[in-house]
């Protein structure tokens, strides 16, 4: 934890952590947040799979199963890995780039509460009911009033709230990106990490709006019988898969831009050498952001658009490959020629690109459309976006985790836990999955709770369950790492105990409240390596010492965020037996909500100010 | 930040962009409403994939009264005038201009919403129930969600001017009016295209 | 470059090839394709998995490379050089992936058109496509070449309707004939469905308010396994269905078989078995022969079922388990338990559902062994 010496304000730890508008507290309940919600979504994945394990097992019902898959997939991409980038982005995001904090701190909290109690509200559908069942894509009619049970309104309206907190907080990391950097940080020496946050923001900005739309229809149909997706009463239901996937296939790329970033940083801090063709790797991303949004229909080939459209939407898919390749063999190219140590941080990194080129060749294979017809709802898609979320995305997020944990806890984790958890994932990973393409190929449907005797899946199904257990023995040793070392860990004491090359290194471990004293000058792309090799090894200051302005804390995000539960529960509670009419809680809920809203715009808040005594006192300590 | 600009000097031309709180604000406006287009335009997408399906209720032709839209039109185009002027008596540090001008927008923007609010009862009237057909929901949640966007605005500037009546221009509430503005001139954008989609298409069609 | 060079060279990827054709079950994998469309779609997964072996050959093998030779060495503690990029490389590397695509390019759009019911037709009428609300492209009975022979296909939680032309009805399972192409005409009856028969074609999905069209056809006679590929509530993974693809004077007999009208049973339970069968409702649902509702599955050709249900194989025990509660076997089906029937009375309604069957026993045998 930060410890309480980076504080200057004296108040009790729970008050401190409740109204924190502090953007290093923030990404620690990110953190905290998005694992409990990882660990929850992992147990449901391990026992759909001890389902799977054998043919026709009776473990779980179908109709269990279906709940676990939806809540699984729900779970991981909007409420696990989301917030684990949130956490890295906005501690680390505001150190590179030289601010004292986000553009806007308190929206920033508003952001975390809207999520936490989003997500919240979407699991409290195990105690009323059932979890939502149809899949984390939601298809209708099977998501619709007719057939889909209360769960899904669960789902809509749970949802419908973590999505606008995410939506806020990317509206704030790219007003931060643009206007917060420090002197001399241009925009083409932003290290990766905070390019891929910029365009993921822009990424959430325009996928997630689309997203909170579809699902105002699809609760306007369940709550309030709007007949948008009833086909008889002249609604389509192909509308829904147009939406869900106009923000479905961004999604994608909002959750695999950021692991791009952190694996451009892991790599060249590791090799000791800075990132080959910065440049093109700029481009890159801009061009993966940019057709992320021309290829919805890729999801959609067996719907019956017809020959032209697939065809289209089959080569702007393809496109996306090039890229992608270029950012492979840059990483690749980074590392060729340097020092490399190969510690956990930099073995999961490394250990990304192979993987996510499998990934990556089987999304190729995808996107041939009439071949797709094979594909298409098999285990071979399964196999596909596993590769890309879990061999890209996670062991990007277990890198970041290993090389920003002594910044960000002040200690390092244990080296000798985090080999033996990293062979046990990457074997596991690659167990569980890598069979699964074939699976697909010899007739297995996803989202199938089982399967019969004697169609050739037994074995691959076996092999592919104690893979999963593996997985599961892994993450419970990082647990164990992370416990065992806050106790017996050396505390970190140096600014930059990786002899590393960007801005958050030029910082205090533990970070101070107010990040820099002295705003730092940027002179170069890797700063601090920079100042190593041409200055003293210290960054310059481009201001004098002098007082800190500081925002205020505020508990109002808090409430902000519980109105909008509550009323979201009171709509939620149209289809519930409970004593309390719906209206009132709505009523209550929006009370509570923008009471606290009108309460935020009266206030005047002028924040508060560390002063130079005080800053100088501090520096001596941590330093 | 607020307290660092010098204000010495009386007031800098762009008030609401001379700190970086304003200039965060701007730009966050910015990003805010870029996401509101795709918002809109998914509900515009729906609209055009539904408008024909009826289910034997009611059409766009049978209900449509151009005179009334039109009026509304007119009445919405002009507000958005006026907050313009408003702003532009606020760069001239004029207050009580502004604030006559954020009034008169306000006046404007209720009686828009009177004329939306009888119309859609008229509709109602005429068969066209929010559940009668997909092109009944589709069409009352788009331009429904346009009119709630017109009654946030409205709540917004009323607490604008109620709180800031004595305070003359400053350095913290010029970027907030600022911001208003913004949000009202892309409200009478989407109407625009509200206007020209639904209404003139529905006509025509 | 000689032929033994190149076979070196693809030899690698021929055994993985051939070991991925001996994974799955024959009549059901994809890697066992039995039909020209498969067969197509087979052979470019097949292009797109050698273009794609070389990029991953190329990449693994400069990642291991890098990592055996670039490891930091004790003592060492000069920083490497600093390299920048290299316009060279960099140009390499991106034009060379698009010269990999276009060769995948080509497949993928003349496949699209190869795979499509009518594409000609519709390619002409250009309004229609892409077009957010024309997304249930509707394929006018004029554009499907005239000969064409056409099964109309409804999907329900959680079994399959074949309607013919000829004005009869099969449930959960249908029959062709071998060696012609057949054209299934996808609707759906409640929510989305996808229509799969692995080893003959691609799916394409049943969809409610939509109606899409699929060609297969089968070089052999035999029983292929079909699959719903899309999740439609709780017993999605056993809404199984059998195609029988038959020679072509079997399926002209069977065919005049099914539209023969019901005939009495033979035997005095079978009988009897009608009767229950009546009294029991059972036709609210089921329909014989075009008798009764079409609610549930018809039950015309029951006797020749591989499955019961789709999923259960064929035997009295198993029926008589399912009769007794379908619920549960199938979750969430739409037929209700019969806990109020005498044992008797079930071995009737076993026995005379046992009786109905348009294909002889000889023919069936024949097609099991293929």
């Amino acid at each position: 934890m930060v410890s309480e010496a980076t504080n200057t304000l004296k108040k009790s730890v729970f008050w401190d952590w409740m109204t924190t508008v502090d953007h290093k507290k923030i990404a620690i309940l990110y953190l905290l947040a998005g694992t409990l919600f990882f660990l929850k979504a992992g147990l449901m994945a391990v026992i759909f799979r001890i389902q799977l394990i054998a043919p026709e097992m009776e473990f779980i019902s179908g109709q269990t199963f279906n709940e676990f898959i939806t809540m699984h997939g729900t779970l991981m991409l909007f409420l696990a890995v989301t917030p684990i980038f949130f956490a890295f982005m906005n501690f680390v995001v505001p150190l590179q780039i030289g601010a004292r904090d986000v553009a806007f701190p308190f929206v920033n909290a508003l952001g975390f509460w809207l999520f936490f109690l989003g997500g919240l509200l979407l699991s409290l559908s195990w105690f009323f009911g059932g979890a939502p069942d149809a899949g984390w894509t939601s298809y209708v009619p099977l998501a619709s009033r007719e057939f889909g049970g209360v769960g899904i309104d669960f789902y809509v309206l749970g949802l419908q709230i973590s999505g606008f907190g995410t939506l806020v907080s990317g509206i704030n990391f790219i007003v931060t990106i643009i206007n917060m950097r420090a002197p001399g940080m241009t925009m083409m020496r932003l290290p990766l990490f905070c390019w891929t946050t910029l365009l993921t923001s822009i990424l959430i900005v325009f996928a997630f709006t689309p997203l909170a739309a579809g699902l105002a229809l699809l609760m306007l149909d369940r709550i309030f019988d709007a007949q948008f997706f009833i086909p008889g009463e002249g609604g389509n239901v192909v509308i829904w898969q147009h939406i869900f996937w106009i923000f479905g296939h961004p999604e994608v790329y909002i959750l695999v831009l950021p692991a791009f970033g952190m694996i451009s940083e892991v790599i060249p801090a590791f090799s000791k050498k800075r990132l080959f063709g910065y440049t093109s790797m700029v481009f890159a991303v801009l061009i993966i952001a940019f057709l992320s949004f021309m290829v919805w229909m890729h999801h959609m080939f067996t719907v019956g658009i017809g020959p032209i459209a697939n065809s289209i939407f089959a080569i702007s898919t393809m496109t996306i490959a090039v890229p992608t390749g270029i950012k492979i063999f840059n990483w690749l190219f980074t590392m060729w020629g340097g020092k490399l140590t190969f510690n956990t941080a930099m073995i999961f990194a490394a250990s990304f690109v192979p993987t996510f080129v499998l990934g990556g060749v089987t999304g190729v294979m995808l996107a041939m459309a009439p071949v797709d017809h094979l594909y298409h709802d098999t285990y071979f898609v399964v196999a596909h976006f596993h590769y890309i979320i879990v061999g890209g995305i996670v062991l990007g997020i277990f890198a970041a985790l290993f090389y920003w944990y002594p910044k960000m806890f002040g200690h390092k984790l244990n080296e000798t836990l985090g080999m033996i958890m990293f062979w046990l994932f990457y074997i596991g990973f690659h167990l569980t999955f890598f069979i699964q393409h074939i699976l697909g190929l010899v007739g297995m449907p996803r989202r199938v709770y089982t399967y019969l005797e004697g169609q050739g899946m037994d074995t691959m199904n076996f092999i592919s369950t104690i893979g999963a257990f593996l997985m599961a023995v892994a993450v419970i040793i990082l647990i164990i790492n992370i416990v065992y070392s806050a106790l017996k860990s050396e505390p970190v004491t140096v600014d930059d105990p990786w002899d590393a090359r960007t801005l958050e290194w030029a910082t205090h471990t533990p970070v101070p409240e107010y990040n820099f004293a002295q705003t730092p000058q940027v002179r170069s792309l890797d700063p601090v390596f920079y100042e190593k090799i041409h200055g003293n090894g210290k960054m310059k200051p481009a201001e004098p010492l002098d007082d800190i302005h500081m925002p205020s804390g505020s508990i109002l995000p808090f409430f902000i965020s519980l109105g909008l539960f509550i009323a979201g529960f009171g709509f939620i509670s149209f289809h519930l037996d409970l004593f309390i009419s719906p209206y009132v809680l709505i009523a209550i809920g929006g009370i509570v909500t923008f009471g606290s809203m009108g309460l935020r715009s009266m206030q005047t808040d002028h924040g508060y100010h560390i002063s130079k005594e005080t800053v100088e006192e501090m520096e001596k300590e941590l330093s | 930040m607020a307290d660092t600009a010098d204000l010495s000097k009386g007031l800098p031309t762009n008030p609401e962009k001379a700190t970086l709180e304003g200039k965060n604000k701007f730009l966050g406006m910015f990003v805010f409403l870029a996401g509101e287009v795709t918002m809109f335009a998914t509900f515009f997408g729906t609209y055009l994939g539904l408008r024909d399906g009826t289910a034997g209720g009611p059409e766009p032709a049978d209900l449509f009264q151009l005179p009334l839209v039109f009026i509304m039109t007119m009445i919405l185009l002009t507000s958005s005038l006026t907050s313009v002027l408003a702003v532009y008596a606020m760069k001239k540090n004029q207050f009580q201009k502004l604030k006559l001008w954020m009034w008169v927008t306000f006046l404007l923007g209720v009686s828009f919403l009177s004329l939306e609010i009888y119309e859609f009862v008229e509709y109602y009237e005429h068969g066209l129930g929010y559940t009668s057909s997909a092109f009944a929901s589709s069409f009352y949640t788009l331009v429904g969600l346009h009119g709630a966007h017109v009654l946030f605005g409205l709540g917004w500037i009323l607490l604008l001017l109620l709180r800031y009546r004595g305070t003359g221009v400053t350095l913290s509430n010029a970027p907030k009016f600022y911001a208003f503005s913004l949000y009202w001139h892309f409200i009478d954008v989407v109407w625009v295209f509200i206007f020209t989609v639904v209404y003139l298409m529905g006509i025509g069609a | 470059m000689n032929g033994w060079k190149r076979f070196l060279q693809f030899a690698p990827l021929m055994a993985i090839v051939l070991l991925l054709a001996g994974c799955g079950e024959q009549g059901l994998s994809a890697l066992d394709p039995m039909g020209p469309q498969s067969q197509w779609i087979f052979d470019n997964m097949l292009l797109s998995l050698y273009v794609m072996a070389l990029v991953i050959v190329v990449v693994f093998v400069l990642f291991f490379i890098i990592i055996i030779r670039f490891r930091h060495k004790e003592g060492d503690d000069e920083y490497p050089e600093q390299v920048h990029g290299s316009t060279k490389l960099e140009v390499a590397w991106t034009v060379i992936p698009i010269l990999l695509l276009a060769i995948l390019a080509v497949p993928t759009i003349t496949g699209q058109f190869y795979l499509s019911v009518g594409a000609e037709d519709i390619a002409e009428d250009e309004e229609d496509i892409g077009d957010l609300g024309d997304a249930d492209e509707e394929i006018a009975e004029e554009d499907i070449a005239e000969d064409a022979y056409v099964i109309d296909v409804t999907a329900h939680q959680f079994w399959w309707e074949f309607d013919y032309p000829e004005g009869f009805t099969t449930g959960n399972e249908v029959y062709i004939p071998e060696g012609e192409e057949v054209v299934f005409q996808l609707e759906a009856e409640d929510v989305i469905h996808s229509f799969w028969v692995p080893a003959l074609a691609g799916k394409v999905d049943n969809i409610p308010g939509v109606t899409n069209h699929l060609w297969l056809e089968a070089d052999e006679p035999g029983v292929y396994m079909g699959k719903c590929a899309e999740l439609c509530g709780p017993s999605h993974a056993l809404m199984d269905f059998k195609l029988i693809a038959m020679e072509e004077d079997d399926y002209a007999a069977w065919n005049e078989e099914m539209q023969q009208e019901e005939e009495e049973p033979e035997e005095t339970l079978a009988q009897q078995g009608r009767e229950h069968f009546e009294e029991e409702g059972c036709l609210a649902c089921h329909a014989v022969e075009g008798e009764g509702s079409a609610q549930g599955p018809t039950l015309t050709n029951f006797g020749d079922r591989n499955q019961i249900a789709g999923f259960l194989d064929y035997s009295e025990e198993n029926l008589r388990d399912w009769i007794r509660d379908p619920g549960a076997l199938k979750q969430g089906t739409n037929m209700p338990a019969s806990p109020g029937l005498e044992d008797d009375e079930l071995d009737a309604i076993i026995a005379y559902l046992d009786q109905l069957e348009a294909v002889d026993d000889e023919t069936t045998e024949e097609l099991e062994i293929q």
